[in-house]
């Protein structure tokens, strides 16, 4: 079990990858992006990017935009 | 019929998404407005919702131009490009750098850094920047091809504060693409930019505001073609004092001097 923060918030996990990360929370689809501390993680790359404590995870959906 | 990022398009309204009071009044805003590029944005978001919006947008089969709206960093900026990439599917980004929260003025020194770095890694960067000269040259230095100068504070509705600026902008960067963004609160407001030779007005809130936003998308619509029209078709020019537009010669009871 590990610390991490999604989206601002905090959350405590068993996750070793992105991928273990978003199939925990729930998020299925192509509709989603997730970022790593800052940085963007290319969709083919969730299974094989590992996850530490103190790890900052964003995961962001279209929304309206101006 | 314009050319844009190498695409051709009808339409040289762009229409935001924002602010519509129901996705509905939204998809008729853009149906009825025959806007064919759709500016999107990416927030968070919890897990199991689904989401319609990207489903309407889908069926709307529109072209996606993804903001980086409220970044206040570079690197903020960057990583929201990538992942607006990630999920459109395309390299377009409306590249936005908040520099003032009052103004929302974009910082014109992250909004280059970002583009640089953007640009390396093969984005069609369309920077949403202020009506000043040199950051714009400054921009297309750097390998933007397509500006998006301020009429006015984003939806402040104000029209063209600084027309002066805007003109000097057109003519000094005749080869860019420069499309007005923010602060056009009336159809006559883009008509007006239209007019001074602009490629394009990117709009949203005068649109998702108005009583009946579709009908409000149509009126644009009009006005943009009406004032590129009037563009191409040469305006007069202005003068100080009056001149007749009906011919002196052969003017009814018209005396040369009063007879004795």
């Amino acid at each position: 079990m590990i610390t991490i923060t999604v989206n601002g918030e905090m959350k405590e996990m068993n996750a070793t990858t992105i991928a273990e990360v978003i199939k925990t929370l729930g998020y299925e689809g192509d509709y989603f992006a997730v970022a790593k501390n800052l940085v963007c993680i290319p969709r083919t790359k969730y299974a094989e990017t590992p996850i530490a404590a103190q790890d900052e995870i964003e995961i962001l959906m279209p929304m309206q935009g101006g | 019929m314009w050319e844009i990022a190498e695409k051709i398009f009808n339409s040289r309204l762009i229409l935001g998404t924002s602010r519509y009071r129901s996705p509905e009044n939204l998809r008729e805003a853009i149906t009825r407005s025959g806007a064919e590029i759709v500016t999107v944005s990416l927030r968070r978001q919890a897990a199991g919702d689904g989401n319609k919006f990207w489903e309407l947008l889908r069926e709307l089969g529109v072209t996606f131009l993804p903001n980086t709206a409220n970044c206040r960093s570079v690197q903020e900026a960057v990583t929201t490009a990538h992942m607006a990439r990630d999920v459109f599917k395309t390299n377009w980004i409306k590249l936005e750098t908040v520099g003032d929260e009052y103004t929302l003025q974009p910082d014109p020194f992250a909004l280059l850094e970002a583009a640089r770095v953007l640009i390396a890694d093969g984005f069609e960067v369309f920077p949403y920047t202020t009506d000043d000269l040199v950051v714009g040259e400054r921009l297309l230095a750097a390998g933007c091809k397509i500006l998006m100068p301020w009429a006015a504070p984003i939806g402040s509705g104000q029209g063209v504060v600084n027309p002066q600026a805007l003109k000097t902008l057109r003519a000094r960067l005749p080869q860019a693409t420069l499309i007005i963004d923010a602060g056009i609160g009336a159809p006559s407001h883009a008509a007006q930019v239209m007019e001074m030779g602009f490629d394009g007005v990117m709009l949203n809130t005068a649109v998702a505001l108005a009583d009946d936003a579709p009908k409000m998308a149509e009126a644009f619509a009009q006005a943009i073609n009406a004032g590129r029209m009037a563009y191409e078709a040469g305006l007069m020019p202005t003068r100080s004092f009056a001149e007749p537009s009906t011919p002196l010669p052969g003017t009814p009871f018209w005396k040369t001097e009063k007879q004795a």
